[in-house]
Protein backbone atom coordinates (compact mmCIF):
# COMPACT_ATOMS: atom_id res chain seq x y z
CA UNK A 1 0.00 0.00 0.00
CA UNK A 2 0.99 3.06 -0.78
CA UNK A 3 1.82 6.19 1.91
CA UNK A 4 -0.11 9.18 0.59
CA UNK A 5 0.73 12.51 1.92
CA UNK A 6 -1.00 15.81 1.81
CA UNK A 7 -0.26 19.20 1.77
CA UNK A 8 -2.04 22.48 1.03
CA UNK A 9 -0.72 25.77 -0.10
CA UNK A 10 -1.35 28.84 -2.17
CA UNK A 11 -2.16 28.68 -5.73
CA UNK A 12 -0.02 30.27 -8.02
CA UNK A 13 -1.33 29.49 -11.44
CA UNK A 14 -4.85 27.24 -11.09
CA UNK A 15 -5.16 24.14 -12.20
CA UNK A 16 -4.88 20.46 -11.77
CA UNK A 17 -1.94 18.01 -12.76
CA UNK A 18 -0.40 14.34 -11.91
CA UNK A 19 2.81 13.07 -12.65
CA UNK A 20 6.72 12.59 -11.27
CA UNK A 21 8.38 14.96 -8.91
CA UNK A 22 11.70 15.85 -10.05
CA UNK A 23 12.78 17.78 -7.04
CA UNK A 24 16.04 20.13 -6.65
CA UNK A 25 17.14 21.31 -3.12
CA UNK A 26 19.03 24.60 -4.31
CA UNK A 27 17.73 27.10 -5.93
CA UNK A 28 17.14 27.35 -9.80
CA UNK A 29 19.04 29.93 -12.41
CA UNK A 30 16.83 30.24 -15.51
CA UNK A 31 18.80 32.16 -17.74
CA UNK A 32 22.20 30.46 -17.90
CA UNK A 33 20.96 27.77 -15.73
CA UNK A 34 18.81 25.45 -18.16
CA UNK A 35 18.62 24.96 -21.92
CA UNK A 36 15.53 25.65 -22.82
CA UNK A 37 15.79 23.79 -26.66
CA UNK A 38 16.37 20.06 -24.30
CA UNK A 39 14.69 21.38 -20.93
CA UNK A 40 18.16 20.55 -19.23
CA UNK A 41 20.02 22.42 -15.68
CA UNK A 42 22.70 23.08 -17.26
CA UNK A 43 24.99 25.24 -14.37
CA UNK A 44 27.97 23.12 -13.45
CA UNK A 45 27.89 23.40 -9.53
CA UNK A 46 24.08 22.35 -9.29
CA UNK A 47 22.63 19.07 -8.39
CA UNK A 48 20.88 18.70 -11.24
CA UNK A 49 23.33 19.64 -13.29
CA UNK A 50 22.13 17.78 -16.31
CA UNK A 51 18.86 16.59 -15.34
CA UNK A 52 16.02 17.00 -17.64
CA UNK A 53 12.89 18.24 -16.42
CA UNK A 54 10.54 17.92 -19.07
CA UNK A 55 7.04 16.28 -18.36
CA UNK A 56 8.43 16.39 -14.65
CA UNK A 57 6.28 18.11 -11.60
CA UNK A 58 9.49 20.64 -10.49
CA UNK A 59 9.96 21.28 -6.91
CA UNK A 60 12.40 23.63 -5.88
CA UNK A 61 12.78 25.75 -2.95
CA UNK A 62 13.37 29.36 -5.03
CA UNK A 63 14.28 30.98 -8.32
CA UNK A 64 18.11 32.73 -8.23
CA UNK A 65 19.87 34.53 -10.60
CA UNK A 66 19.08 36.51 -13.77
CA UNK A 67 15.78 38.09 -14.38
CA UNK A 68 15.67 36.09 -17.97
CA UNK A 69 14.27 32.95 -15.36
CA UNK A 70 10.47 33.41 -16.90
CA UNK A 71 11.65 34.00 -20.52
CA UNK A 72 13.84 31.35 -20.14
CA UNK A 73 10.76 29.28 -18.85
CA UNK A 74 8.23 30.47 -21.10
CA UNK A 75 10.69 28.92 -23.97
CA UNK A 76 10.64 25.43 -22.43
CA UNK A 77 6.63 25.88 -23.26
CA UNK A 78 6.97 27.64 -27.04
CA UNK A 79 9.36 24.87 -27.29
CA UNK A 80 7.73 22.34 -26.02
CA UNK A 81 10.57 21.62 -23.04
CA UNK A 82 8.54 22.47 -20.32
CA UNK A 83 7.85 21.21 -16.84
CA UNK A 84 4.11 19.85 -16.37
CA UNK A 85 3.73 21.92 -13.11
CA UNK A 86 5.70 23.59 -10.62
CA UNK A 87 5.80 23.28 -7.10
CA UNK A 88 7.87 26.54 -5.05
CA UNK A 89 8.97 26.61 -1.80
CA UNK A 90 8.81 30.76 -1.82
CA UNK A 91 7.67 32.64 -4.56
CA UNK A 92 9.20 35.69 -6.00
CA UNK A 93 8.51 38.03 -9.00
CA UNK A 94 11.04 35.66 -10.95
CA UNK A 95 9.07 32.27 -9.89
CA UNK A 96 5.80 33.59 -10.41
CA UNK A 97 5.98 35.52 -13.60
CA UNK A 98 8.12 32.06 -14.37
CA UNK A 99 4.88 29.73 -13.48
CA UNK A 100 2.57 32.11 -15.31
CA UNK A 101 3.81 31.94 -18.38
CA UNK A 102 4.76 28.54 -18.57
CA UNK A 103 1.35 28.28 -17.78
CA UNK A 104 1.24 24.72 -16.16
CA UNK A 105 -0.24 24.25 -12.23
CA UNK A 106 1.75 25.78 -9.68
CA UNK A 107 1.34 25.76 -5.92
CA UNK A 108 3.45 27.53 -3.26
CA UNK A 109 3.68 28.67 0.62
CA UNK A 110 3.01 25.22 1.57
CA UNK A 111 2.70 24.00 5.42
CA UNK A 112 5.45 21.74 5.16
CA UNK A 113 8.91 22.18 3.10
CA UNK A 114 7.98 20.52 -0.39
CA UNK A 115 11.53 19.60 -1.12
CA UNK A 116 12.05 17.67 2.54
CA UNK A 117 8.55 16.21 1.99
CA UNK A 118 9.04 15.02 -1.70
CA UNK A 119 11.40 12.69 -3.07
CA UNK A 120 12.65 12.95 -6.74
CA UNK A 121 10.62 10.08 -8.51
CA UNK A 122 7.06 10.62 -6.26
CA UNK A 123 4.00 10.62 -7.75
CA UNK A 124 2.54 14.06 -7.16
CA UNK A 125 -0.93 15.54 -7.72
CA UNK A 126 -1.36 19.42 -7.90
CA UNK A 127 -5.31 20.18 -7.43
CA UNK A 128 -5.00 24.20 -7.17
CA UNK A 129 -4.13 24.47 -2.96
CA UNK A 130 -3.60 20.82 -2.52
CA UNK A 131 -1.23 18.54 -3.28
CA UNK A 132 -0.89 14.76 -2.91
CA UNK A 133 2.43 13.22 -2.68
CA UNK A 134 2.61 9.22 -3.10
CA UNK A 135 5.88 7.82 -2.11
CA UNK A 136 7.65 6.01 -4.81
CA UNK B 1 -6.85 42.14 -6.34
CA UNK B 2 -8.39 45.54 -6.33
CA UNK B 3 -8.56 47.52 -9.22
CA UNK B 4 -8.94 51.41 -10.11
CA UNK B 5 -11.55 52.38 -12.44
CA UNK B 6 -8.62 53.06 -15.17
CA UNK B 7 -7.48 50.11 -14.62
CA UNK B 8 -10.50 48.28 -14.87
CA UNK B 9 -11.45 50.28 -18.84
CA UNK B 10 -7.70 48.87 -19.71
CA UNK B 11 -8.79 45.38 -18.86
CA UNK B 12 -12.42 45.89 -20.51
CA UNK B 13 -10.73 46.67 -24.21
CA UNK B 14 -11.23 50.45 -23.48
CA UNK B 15 -7.97 51.05 -24.59
CA UNK B 16 -7.48 48.24 -27.04
CA UNK B 17 -7.04 44.60 -27.76
CA UNK B 18 -3.08 44.62 -26.83
CA UNK B 19 -3.57 46.68 -23.41
CA UNK B 20 -6.26 44.29 -22.44
CA UNK B 21 -3.76 41.43 -23.06
CA UNK B 22 -1.41 43.02 -21.48
CA UNK B 23 -4.08 44.10 -18.02
CA UNK B 24 -4.36 40.53 -18.69
CA UNK B 25 -1.52 38.99 -17.97
CA UNK B 26 -0.70 41.37 -14.90
CA UNK B 27 -3.72 40.10 -13.09
CA UNK B 28 -2.77 36.79 -13.71
CA UNK B 29 0.97 37.87 -12.37
CA UNK B 30 -0.46 40.04 -9.57
CA UNK B 31 -2.48 36.62 -8.37
CA UNK B 32 0.77 34.38 -8.85
CA UNK B 33 2.68 36.82 -5.96
CA UNK B 34 -0.68 37.32 -3.92
CA UNK B 35 -0.44 41.00 -4.82
CA UNK B 36 -3.27 43.51 -3.56
CA UNK B 37 -2.92 45.94 -6.46
CA UNK B 38 -1.15 47.71 -8.72
CA UNK B 39 1.37 50.43 -8.20
CA UNK B 40 1.38 53.02 -11.62
CA UNK B 41 5.01 53.78 -13.07
CA UNK B 42 6.55 55.69 -15.57
CA UNK B 43 10.16 53.73 -15.70
CA UNK B 44 9.89 50.63 -17.97
CA UNK B 45 13.53 48.47 -18.96
CA UNK B 46 12.63 45.21 -20.47
CA UNK B 47 13.75 43.81 -23.49
CA UNK B 48 12.07 43.11 -26.99
CA UNK B 49 15.33 43.00 -29.59
CA UNK B 50 17.34 40.15 -28.23
CA UNK B 51 17.52 37.92 -31.17
CA UNK B 52 16.36 34.20 -30.30
CA UNK B 53 15.19 30.98 -32.37
CA UNK B 54 11.78 31.10 -30.96
CA UNK B 55 11.53 35.38 -31.81
CA UNK B 56 13.20 34.46 -35.74
CA UNK B 57 10.15 32.25 -35.23
CA UNK B 58 7.49 34.56 -34.76
CA UNK B 59 8.61 37.07 -36.57
CA UNK B 60 8.51 35.37 -39.46
CA UNK B 61 5.06 33.94 -39.18
CA UNK B 62 3.43 37.40 -37.60
CA UNK B 63 6.14 40.41 -37.82
CA UNK B 64 6.92 41.70 -34.56
CA UNK B 65 3.46 42.56 -33.25
CA UNK B 66 3.36 38.94 -33.10
CA UNK B 67 6.49 38.10 -30.91
CA UNK B 68 5.62 40.98 -28.95
CA UNK B 69 2.22 39.62 -28.12
CA UNK B 70 3.22 35.93 -27.95
CA UNK B 71 7.13 36.73 -25.58
CA UNK B 72 6.12 40.46 -24.60
CA UNK B 73 2.70 39.67 -23.48
CA UNK B 74 2.50 36.51 -23.12
CA UNK B 75 -0.99 36.11 -25.37
CA UNK B 76 -2.01 34.23 -28.12
CA UNK B 77 -4.62 36.59 -29.86
CA UNK B 78 -3.51 38.42 -33.33
CA UNK B 79 -2.40 41.97 -31.52
CA UNK B 80 -1.32 45.28 -33.23
CA UNK B 81 1.16 46.87 -30.54
CA UNK B 82 0.52 50.48 -30.06
CA UNK B 83 2.76 52.70 -28.55
CA UNK B 84 4.31 52.73 -25.46
CA UNK B 85 2.51 53.88 -22.65
CA UNK B 86 5.03 55.03 -20.61
CA UNK B 87 9.20 55.87 -21.02
CA UNK B 88 10.24 52.53 -21.71
CA UNK B 89 14.00 51.25 -22.60
CA UNK B 90 15.59 48.12 -24.13
CA UNK B 91 18.51 46.79 -22.00
CA UNK B 92 21.42 44.51 -23.32
CA UNK B 93 20.53 42.56 -26.26
CA UNK B 94 22.27 40.64 -29.65
CA UNK B 95 25.59 42.01 -31.10
CA UNK B 96 25.43 44.80 -33.88
CA UNK B 97 26.24 45.64 -37.42
CA UNK B 98 29.25 46.67 -36.19
CA UNK B 99 30.06 43.77 -35.03
CA UNK B 100 30.45 41.86 -37.29
CA UNK B 101 33.60 40.25 -38.47
CA UNK B 102 34.73 40.84 -35.13
CA UNK B 103 32.36 38.95 -32.98
CA UNK B 104 31.57 35.06 -34.49
CA UNK B 105 27.58 35.98 -34.43
CA UNK B 106 25.45 34.89 -36.84
CA UNK B 107 24.64 37.86 -38.93
CA UNK B 108 20.76 37.13 -39.24
CA UNK B 109 20.59 38.01 -35.60
CA UNK B 110 22.27 40.93 -36.37
CA UNK B 111 19.92 42.16 -38.92
CA UNK B 112 16.73 40.30 -36.99
CA UNK B 113 17.75 42.73 -34.24
CA UNK B 114 18.35 45.74 -36.18
CA UNK B 115 14.60 45.11 -37.93
CA UNK B 116 13.34 45.08 -34.36
CA UNK B 117 14.68 48.59 -33.19
CA UNK B 118 13.56 50.00 -36.24
CA UNK B 119 9.75 48.32 -34.93
CA UNK B 120 10.44 49.45 -31.65
CA UNK B 121 12.16 52.37 -31.86
CA UNK B 122 8.76 53.56 -34.05
CA UNK B 123 6.72 52.73 -30.90
CA UNK B 124 8.50 54.74 -28.39
CA UNK B 125 11.45 52.11 -26.88
CA UNK B 126 14.47 53.95 -26.29
CA UNK B 127 17.23 51.65 -27.42
CA UNK B 128 19.93 52.12 -24.71
CA UNK B 129 21.30 48.71 -25.18
CA UNK B 130 23.00 48.10 -22.30
CA UNK B 131 22.70 46.12 -18.95
CA UNK B 132 23.35 49.65 -16.85
CA UNK B 133 20.59 52.14 -17.91
CA UNK B 134 21.90 53.94 -14.89
CA UNK B 135 25.07 55.00 -16.47
CA UNK B 136 23.23 56.35 -19.84
CA UNK B 137 20.71 58.73 -18.39
CA UNK B 138 18.73 56.76 -16.78
CA UNK B 139 18.43 56.90 -13.07
CA UNK B 140 15.25 56.77 -11.41
CA UNK B 141 14.44 58.83 -8.55
CA UNK B 142 14.76 57.82 -5.20
CA UNK B 143 11.27 56.24 -3.70
CA UNK B 144 10.17 56.25 -7.95
CA UNK B 145 8.64 52.56 -8.59
CA UNK B 146 9.90 51.14 -11.66
CA UNK B 147 9.56 47.66 -13.79
CA UNK B 148 12.91 46.98 -14.30
CA UNK B 149 14.82 43.88 -15.21
CA UNK B 150 18.04 42.49 -15.32
CA UNK B 151 19.25 41.45 -12.16
CA UNK B 152 22.29 43.53 -11.59
CA UNK B 153 20.46 47.16 -12.52
CA UNK B 154 17.50 45.72 -10.41
CA UNK B 155 19.95 46.07 -7.45
CA UNK B 156 21.28 49.24 -8.23
CA UNK B 157 18.43 50.39 -8.76
CA UNK B 158 16.75 49.32 -5.03
CA UNK B 159 19.97 49.85 -3.38
CA UNK B 160 22.22 52.59 -4.40
CA UNK B 161 19.56 54.75 -5.97
CA UNK B 162 16.39 53.90 -3.32
CA UNK B 163 14.56 53.20 -6.30
CA UNK B 164 11.58 50.52 -6.15
CA UNK B 165 11.58 47.46 -8.28
CA UNK B 166 11.47 43.93 -8.18
CA UNK B 167 13.43 41.64 -10.62
CA UNK B 168 10.49 41.68 -13.16
CA UNK B 169 10.51 39.61 -16.44
CA UNK B 170 10.37 39.67 -20.23
CA UNK B 171 6.48 39.49 -20.22
CA UNK B 172 5.81 41.46 -17.09
CA UNK B 173 8.29 44.26 -18.79
CA UNK B 174 6.34 44.21 -21.56
CA UNK B 175 2.64 44.33 -19.82
CA UNK B 176 3.84 47.32 -17.97
CA UNK B 177 5.56 49.66 -21.21
CA UNK B 178 1.59 49.16 -22.73
CA UNK B 179 -0.36 49.88 -19.21
CA UNK B 180 1.88 51.99 -16.88
CA UNK B 181 1.16 49.26 -14.44
CA UNK B 182 2.79 46.32 -12.03
CA UNK B 183 2.34 44.23 -9.23
CA UNK B 184 2.61 47.02 -6.26
CA UNK B 185 4.16 43.93 -4.27
CA UNK B 186 7.77 42.71 -2.72
CA UNK B 187 10.28 45.39 -3.01
CA UNK B 188 7.72 48.12 -3.81
CA UNK B 189 6.64 48.23 -0.24
CA UNK B 190 8.33 49.80 2.66
CA UNK B 191 7.95 47.03 4.80
CA UNK B 192 10.04 44.64 2.77
CA UNK B 193 12.84 46.92 2.17
CA UNK B 194 14.61 46.65 6.10
CA UNK B 195 17.67 44.22 6.02
CA UNK B 196 17.28 40.65 6.82
CA UNK B 197 21.02 39.55 7.02
CA UNK B 198 24.00 41.23 8.72
CA UNK B 199 27.24 41.00 7.43
CA UNK B 200 30.61 42.07 9.17
CA UNK B 201 33.75 42.37 6.97
CA UNK B 202 36.33 42.13 9.96
CA UNK B 203 40.29 40.47 9.44
CA UNK B 204 40.39 42.08 5.26
CA UNK B 205 39.59 45.39 3.88
CA UNK B 206 37.49 45.38 1.31
CA UNK B 207 38.95 48.27 -0.91
CA UNK B 208 39.39 47.39 -4.56
CA UNK B 209 36.73 46.59 -7.65
CA UNK B 210 37.53 42.59 -7.10
CA UNK B 211 37.35 42.69 -3.45
CA UNK B 212 33.89 44.49 -4.02
CA UNK B 213 32.94 41.68 -6.25
CA UNK B 214 34.24 38.55 -3.88
CA UNK B 215 32.03 40.63 -1.04
CA UNK B 216 28.98 40.90 -3.64
CA UNK B 217 29.55 37.25 -3.95
CA UNK B 218 29.67 35.84 -0.81
CA UNK B 219 26.69 38.64 0.52
CA UNK B 220 24.67 36.15 -1.92
CA UNK B 221 25.21 32.84 -0.93
CA UNK B 222 24.57 34.18 3.05
CA UNK B 223 21.32 35.66 1.87
CA UNK B 224 20.03 34.07 -0.78
CA UNK B 225 16.61 36.13 -1.70
CA UNK B 226 17.08 38.60 0.97
CA UNK B 227 18.42 41.82 1.80
CA UNK B 228 22.11 41.67 3.85
CA UNK B 229 23.37 44.54 5.29
CA UNK B 230 26.90 45.12 4.93
CA UNK B 231 29.33 46.88 7.87
CA UNK B 232 33.22 46.66 8.94
CA UNK B 233 36.21 47.78 7.48
CA UNK B 234 34.51 49.20 4.09
CA UNK B 235 36.43 51.88 1.72
CA UNK B 236 33.59 53.90 0.43
CA UNK B 237 32.79 52.56 -2.60
CA UNK B 238 32.23 54.16 -6.42
CA UNK B 239 29.56 53.17 -9.01
CA UNK B 240 32.14 50.94 -10.43
CA UNK B 241 32.69 48.83 -7.36
CA UNK B 242 28.87 48.33 -6.32
CA UNK B 243 28.07 47.92 -9.90
CA UNK B 244 30.29 44.83 -9.54
CA UNK B 245 29.27 44.13 -5.79
CA UNK B 246 25.35 43.86 -6.66
CA UNK B 247 26.29 41.94 -9.86
CA UNK B 248 27.86 39.48 -7.84
CA UNK B 249 25.64 39.44 -5.25
CA UNK B 250 22.54 39.06 -7.64
CA UNK B 251 24.50 36.09 -9.40
CA UNK B 252 25.41 33.95 -6.10
CA UNK B 253 22.04 34.55 -4.60
CA UNK B 254 18.93 36.37 -5.88
CA UNK B 255 19.77 39.68 -3.39
CA UNK B 256 17.52 42.23 -4.87
CA UNK B 257 18.28 45.28 -2.12
CA UNK B 258 21.23 45.89 -0.10
CA UNK B 259 22.25 48.33 2.50
CA UNK B 260 25.64 49.65 3.40
CA UNK B 261 25.07 52.05 6.81
CA UNK B 262 26.12 55.32 5.61
CA UNK B 263 26.91 54.83 2.00
CA UNK B 264 23.25 53.38 0.50
CA UNK B 265 20.11 55.99 0.66
CA UNK B 266 17.75 53.97 3.00
CA UNK B 267 20.19 52.94 6.39
CA UNK B 268 21.70 55.79 7.99
CA UNK B 269 23.07 53.03 10.66
CA UNK B 270 22.76 49.79 11.47
CA UNK B 271 19.76 49.83 13.18
CA UNK B 272 17.73 52.03 11.01
CA UNK B 273 18.51 48.94 8.31
CA UNK B 274 16.91 46.69 10.33
CA UNK B 275 13.12 47.30 11.18
CA UNK B 276 13.54 45.20 14.35
CA UNK B 277 16.37 43.36 16.33
CA UNK B 278 19.74 43.45 14.80
CA UNK B 279 20.56 39.91 13.99
CA UNK B 280 24.40 38.20 14.49
CA UNK B 281 26.59 39.08 11.98
CA UNK B 282 28.06 36.83 9.58
CA UNK B 283 31.87 37.78 9.08
CA UNK B 284 33.38 37.66 5.79
CA UNK B 285 37.30 38.02 6.53
CA UNK B 286 40.32 36.23 5.09
CA UNK B 287 38.89 32.82 5.23
CA UNK B 288 35.70 33.55 4.09
CA UNK B 289 37.13 35.66 1.37
CA UNK B 290 39.66 32.82 0.05
CA UNK B 291 36.83 30.38 -0.33
CA UNK B 292 34.61 33.08 -2.39
CA UNK B 293 38.29 33.24 -4.47
CA UNK B 294 38.40 29.49 -4.85
CA UNK B 295 34.85 28.70 -5.87
CA UNK B 296 34.58 31.38 -8.45
CA UNK B 297 38.45 29.87 -9.75
CA UNK B 298 36.77 26.42 -9.63
CA UNK B 299 36.13 25.83 -13.15
CA UNK B 300 39.94 27.16 -14.16
CA UNK B 301 42.47 24.18 -14.77
CA UNK B 302 44.58 25.07 -18.45
CA UNK B 303 46.48 28.47 -17.45
CA UNK B 304 46.66 29.12 -21.02
CA UNK B 305 44.08 32.05 -21.69
CA UNK B 306 42.72 32.75 -25.17
CA UNK B 307 39.94 34.89 -24.12
CA UNK B 308 40.18 38.02 -22.01
CA UNK B 309 36.66 39.79 -21.16
CA UNK B 310 35.79 42.99 -19.08
CA UNK B 311 33.18 44.85 -19.02
CA UNK B 312 30.35 43.17 -17.13
CA UNK B 313 27.84 44.24 -16.24
CA UNK B 314 29.33 47.41 -19.23
CA UNK B 315 32.05 49.16 -18.33
CA UNK B 316 32.19 52.64 -17.22
CA UNK B 317 33.69 54.88 -18.51
CA UNK B 318 36.62 55.33 -16.08
CA UNK B 319 37.41 51.08 -16.91
CA UNK B 320 37.97 51.87 -19.83
CA UNK B 321 40.02 54.27 -19.51
CA UNK B 322 42.57 52.43 -16.69
CA UNK B 323 42.43 49.43 -19.15
CA UNK B 324 43.59 51.73 -22.05
CA UNK B 325 45.94 52.94 -19.74
CA UNK B 326 47.21 49.72 -18.41
CA UNK B 327 47.47 48.84 -22.57
CA UNK B 328 49.39 51.48 -24.07
CA UNK B 329 52.44 50.49 -26.26
CA UNK B 330 51.73 46.56 -25.45
CA UNK B 331 50.76 44.29 -27.74
CA UNK B 332 48.55 41.33 -27.04
CA UNK B 333 49.17 37.43 -27.32
CA UNK B 334 48.94 36.27 -30.38
CA UNK B 335 46.94 33.47 -29.32
CA UNK B 336 44.34 35.90 -26.87
CA UNK B 337 41.83 38.30 -27.40
CA UNK B 338 40.61 40.80 -25.30
CA UNK B 339 36.92 42.29 -25.28
CA UNK B 340 35.60 45.57 -23.03
CA UNK B 341 31.81 45.30 -23.30
CA UNK B 342 30.22 49.01 -22.46
CA UNK B 343 27.35 51.10 -22.97
CA UNK B 344 27.09 52.38 -26.53
CA UNK B 345 26.62 55.99 -25.35
CA UNK B 346 30.27 55.67 -23.36
CA UNK B 347 31.77 53.70 -26.15
CA UNK B 348 31.29 56.95 -28.72
CA UNK B 349 33.34 58.82 -25.44
CA UNK B 350 35.70 56.13 -25.24
CA UNK B 351 36.40 56.36 -29.12
CA UNK B 352 36.79 60.57 -28.75
CA UNK B 353 39.04 60.31 -25.82
CA UNK B 354 41.54 58.55 -27.27
CA UNK B 355 41.11 55.34 -25.27
CA UNK B 356 39.64 52.83 -27.83
CA UNK B 357 42.41 53.67 -30.06
CA UNK B 358 44.73 53.12 -27.86
CA UNK B 359 42.65 49.34 -27.11
CA UNK B 360 42.91 48.77 -30.38
CA UNK B 361 46.57 50.11 -31.36
CA UNK B 362 47.14 46.67 -28.71
CA UNK B 363 44.64 44.13 -30.60
CA UNK B 364 41.61 44.63 -27.93
CA UNK B 365 38.37 45.39 -28.61
CA UNK B 366 35.69 48.02 -27.04
CA UNK B 367 32.01 46.27 -28.28
CA UNK B 368 28.81 47.76 -27.29
CA UNK B 369 24.76 46.48 -26.67
CA UNK B 370 25.63 42.96 -25.46
CA UNK B 371 27.73 40.66 -24.19
CA UNK B 372 29.38 36.73 -24.25
CA UNK B 373 27.21 35.36 -22.35
CA UNK B 374 23.76 37.37 -23.82
CA UNK B 375 24.78 36.46 -27.54
CA UNK B 376 26.66 32.85 -26.20
CA UNK B 377 29.36 34.27 -28.56
CA UNK B 378 33.05 33.96 -28.13
CA UNK B 379 36.61 34.61 -30.15
CA UNK B 380 36.53 31.16 -32.32
CA UNK B 381 38.13 28.61 -30.55
CA UNK B 382 37.86 29.94 -26.91
CA UNK B 383 39.01 27.18 -24.35
CA UNK B 384 40.09 28.86 -21.46
CA UNK B 385 38.83 32.60 -20.53
CA UNK B 386 39.46 35.18 -17.64
CA UNK B 387 37.77 38.22 -16.29
CA UNK B 388 37.59 40.43 -13.85
CA UNK B 389 33.57 39.94 -13.26
CA UNK B 390 32.74 37.48 -10.86
CA UNK B 391 29.23 37.28 -12.24
CA UNK B 392 30.83 36.21 -15.78
CA UNK B 393 33.20 33.79 -14.19
CA UNK B 394 29.97 32.43 -12.76
CA UNK B 395 27.62 32.33 -15.52
CA UNK B 396 30.08 31.95 -18.71
CA UNK B 397 31.39 28.77 -18.15
CA UNK B 398 27.87 26.77 -17.70
CA UNK B 399 26.94 28.85 -20.72
CA UNK B 400 29.53 28.58 -23.51
CA UNK B 401 31.40 25.08 -21.67
CA UNK B 402 35.14 27.03 -21.01
CA UNK B 403 37.06 27.36 -18.38
CA UNK B 404 37.32 30.64 -16.87
CA UNK B 405 39.81 32.72 -14.29
CA UNK B 406 38.67 35.30 -11.79
CA UNK B 407 40.91 38.19 -10.97
CA UNK B 408 42.03 41.91 -11.09
CA UNK B 409 42.05 44.07 -14.12
CA UNK B 410 45.77 44.01 -14.15
CA UNK B 411 45.92 40.45 -13.89
CA UNK B 412 43.12 40.15 -16.86
CA UNK B 413 45.57 42.55 -18.96
CA UNK B 414 48.96 40.68 -18.38
CA UNK B 415 46.44 37.14 -19.68
CA UNK B 416 46.42 39.18 -22.60
CA UNK B 417 49.29 40.15 -23.43
CA UNK B 418 51.56 37.26 -22.77
CA UNK B 419 48.52 34.48 -23.39
CA UNK B 420 49.14 33.23 -19.69
CA UNK B 421 47.25 33.42 -16.21
CA UNK B 422 48.95 34.21 -13.70
CA UNK B 423 46.78 35.80 -10.97
CA UNK B 424 46.46 34.70 -7.53
CA UNK B 425 44.74 35.96 -4.50
CA UNK B 426 47.02 38.80 -3.01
Amino acid sequence: MNDSIILHGRTVVPGKIAGEALVSHEPISGWGGIDPARGVIIEPRHELYGVCFTGKILVFPSAKGSSGWSGFFQTTRLSGTAPIGMIIGRISAKSALGAVVTRVPAITDLDADPCSVIATGDWVLIDNSTVEVTKR
Amino acid sequence: MFLTDDEKRMRDGAEGDAVAAAMDLLLRYGAALDADRLCSIRNVAGTMTQPSPVKARLVAEGGWDKAFAVINLDSDLDLTIPPMRIPTCQLQHGFGPDSVDIVPYPRANVDLQSDGEAFYGAHGVQILATCTPYQVGNLPMRGEHCAWMESSAVIYANSVLGARTNCEGIASTGAASLTGRIPCWGNHLEENRFGTHLISVSGVSVESFQDWGMLGYFAGSVSGEDRPVITGSLARPDLTELKHFGAAAATSGGVELYHIPGITPEAASVEAAFQSQVPDAAVYGPAERAAVYETLNEIGSSTDVDFVLLGCPHASLEQIRQAAALLDGKRLSSGTELWIMAPRALKVMADRSGYTAVIERAGGRVLADSCPAMSRAAPAGTRVFATDSAKQAHYLPAILGIEAWFGTLEECIAAAVTGRWAGGLR
